[in-house]
């Protein structure tokens, strides 16, 4: 088995050997229905479709996936257990891939969980199911985002606190970025063309156009160049703390 | 073969390991000894991989620890300080994980678990999860990963660290049972282990060596080296005694604890007083509860060394 795939399985088990699993999976199951239907109005609208469900998932997102990233490294920092990890025969960015994917496919699985809003769709009426299974590529790759930018925060320190509100900061930035109020404050000593550059970092521009139903190549090498240069900074800080 | 040459680590202003040149071949158990904050865990974290040095370069079995950093921690098996583990696995689970790592498969697998979890005794906590475990079994978890794959080198950070006497003695036995052929490195508080399992002491103290000994070298080193150690049933005769033995060509001096009755004569230069104190004892016939010779106390010698430094 390769050193990845043995991090990946280490670490999936152990989100159900703690509680950390069932109450991420509760509470991101109550709060994705509770938004869709109290505040969506999915019912109310007489539309058969997923949309008021989606859009709250990136305002999830921002709260429960920090929650889920700043144990990652900041938890082996704070115990000791990195210092054996590392020392094991593994590349650190197998060690950084497979601490990732375990936590990304953890968050698909809850993300999945969600499923039976999407029979009622279909039982209430006729959705466009390809556009609902974008949707939720989107709103995984989203996670997916959110996710490798806690995990490279939680890196930089032991205290998993400091990681979570790092990572929120980070990631309400990312999600913003591209909305003309945080865009104003921007374009006041910065050059256009760099203003548009933080326009198209917006997660929220990306995430919208891929849960419209088209899943653009653009949108994807958006996600995936985010996600690469995050776990590719992560395993620098790896580097940087042991020569530190 | 462990190769350090010219090992510095520096943090910030604080140069914790400084300018370390020493190798250690198959065969040796070699025990780092020195005050808390003498270096010896840097260095040892060096050498497994988990810390890059500041100058310097480390080889183990030929191969640098950072640029062929796998080849090397395949080669090692480490025990950090503290022995870290993952909580809430049990220690079946965690050995599963490092021997996937390790890419331990098959056959081979199953026997290499069998073999550390007899070894360390670690049967009847198998299915338990690590943090419910006592600090002597977490340190044999810990060990039980180290020699999972059978290393040709071992690092021990405080191998014997919290656990109890007789779990002390199966730990040093399995370090000296193993020890034939690999190199083994342990790190150490307590004195005796350096006696009960390495054939060689390293001193260390602010990043330096100090001494770079066998146990008994520096165990000659010590004022207590050939020294003779009596004690009289009759406290109240003592002074008339140590009078006679401080008299003898053999000896340098004495050291006399009256109360007790008990008194110990060092050795002149290249003397030894055991035999003309046993005669003289003989022809007196002075009532002796006690007598014997001295190794030479390594304390004393560590104490001397290091100047009672500590940081």
């Amino acid at each position: 088995m390769s050193a990845v795939a043995a991090v990946l399985k280490r670490e999936l088990r152990s989100y159900f050997l703690t509680p950390v699993a069932y109450v991420f999976i509760v509470i991101f199951l109550f709060a994705a229905n509770w938004f869709a239907f109290g505040f969506g109005g999915l019912y109310e609208r007489g539309q058969a479709d997923l949309h008021p469900f989606f859009t709250f998932h990136p305002w999830l997102f921002l709260f429960l996936v920090p929650a889920l990233s700043m144990r990652l490294w900041a938890e082996e920092r704070k115990s000791g257990s990195v210092e054996l990890l590392l020392t094991l025969p593994l590349e650190p960015w197998q060690a950084v891939v497979g601490k990732f994917l375990a936590a990304w496919a953890f968050i698909a699985l809850a993300v999945a969980l969600t499923f039976p809003i999407w029979i009622t769709v279909n039982y209430l009426g006729a959705p466009d199911n390809g556009a609902i299974f974008a949707a939720y590529i989107g709103s995984i790759l989203t996670a997916g985002g959110f996710l490798a930018v806690g995990t490279c925060v939680s890196a930089t320190t032991k205290n998993q606190v400091i990681a979570f509100v790092i990572a929120v900061l980070i990631c309400v930035i990312l999600l913003f970025a591209g909305f003309p109020p945080v865009l104003d404050a921007f374009s006041a000593w910065l050059p256009p063309a760099l203003v548009d550059g933080i326009a198209s970092l917006s997660f929220l521009t990306h995430f919208q156009a891929i849960s419209k139903g088209v899943i653009d190549l653009r949108d994807l090498v958006y996600f995936g160049l985010l996600i690469g240069a995050c776990l590719y900074a992560n395993t620098l800080v790896l580097g940087l703390k042991q020569a530190d | 073969m462990i190769d350090c040459k010219g090992l510095t680590k520096q943090y910030g202003p604080l140069k914790a390991v400084d300018d370390l040149t020493f190798s250690v071949g198959p065969g040796e158990v070699l025990g780092f000894l020195g005050p808390n904050g003498a270096g010896k865990s840097t260095t040892m974290r060096i050498i497994a991989g988990f810390l890059t040095p500041t100058a310097g370069r480390v080889t183990v079995c030929g191969h640098d620890v950072e640029t062929e950093a796998l080849e090397a921690k395949r080669r090692i098996g480490y025990l950090p300080e503290g022995a870290p583990c993952y909580p809430e696995m049990t220690p079946l689970s965690f050995l599963n994980f490092v021997a996937d790592v390790r890419g331990i498969r098959g056959a081979q697998r199953a026997s290499r678990l069998d073999d550390v979890i007899g070894l360390l005794h670690l049967e009847s906590v198998l299915g338990q999860t690590i943090d419910t475990l006592s600090k002597g079994f977490r340190r044999r978890v810990g060990l039980a990963q180290a020699i999972l794959h059978d290393p040709e080198v071992l690092i021990l950070d405080e191998p014997t660290d919290g656990l109890d006497p007789n779990q002390k003695y199966d730990v040093r036995q399995l370090i000296r049972n193993m020890a034939a052929n690999k190199i083994v490195v342990i790190s150490t508080h307590a004195l005796e282990e350096v006696d009960a399992v390495c054939n060689r002491a390293l001193i260390i103290a602010h990043g330096r060596i100090l001494a770079d000994d066998t146990p008994r070298g520096l165990e000659a080193r010590s004022r207590f080296h050939n020294a003779v150690t009596i004690k009289l049933k009759d406290a109240s005769q003592a002074k008339a005694v140590n009078a006679a033995i401080a008299a003898l060509r053999e000896v340098a001096g004495t050291e006399l604890d009256e109360k007790a009755g008990r008194l110990t004569a060092f050795p002149a230069a290249n003397r030894l007083p055991l035999g003309p104190i046993s005669q003289l004892a003989e022809r007196e016939r002075w009532d002796l509860a006690e007598l014997h010779l001295e190794s030479g106390r390594l304390d004393e010698v560590f104490r001397t060394v290091t100047g009672g430094a500590s940081a």
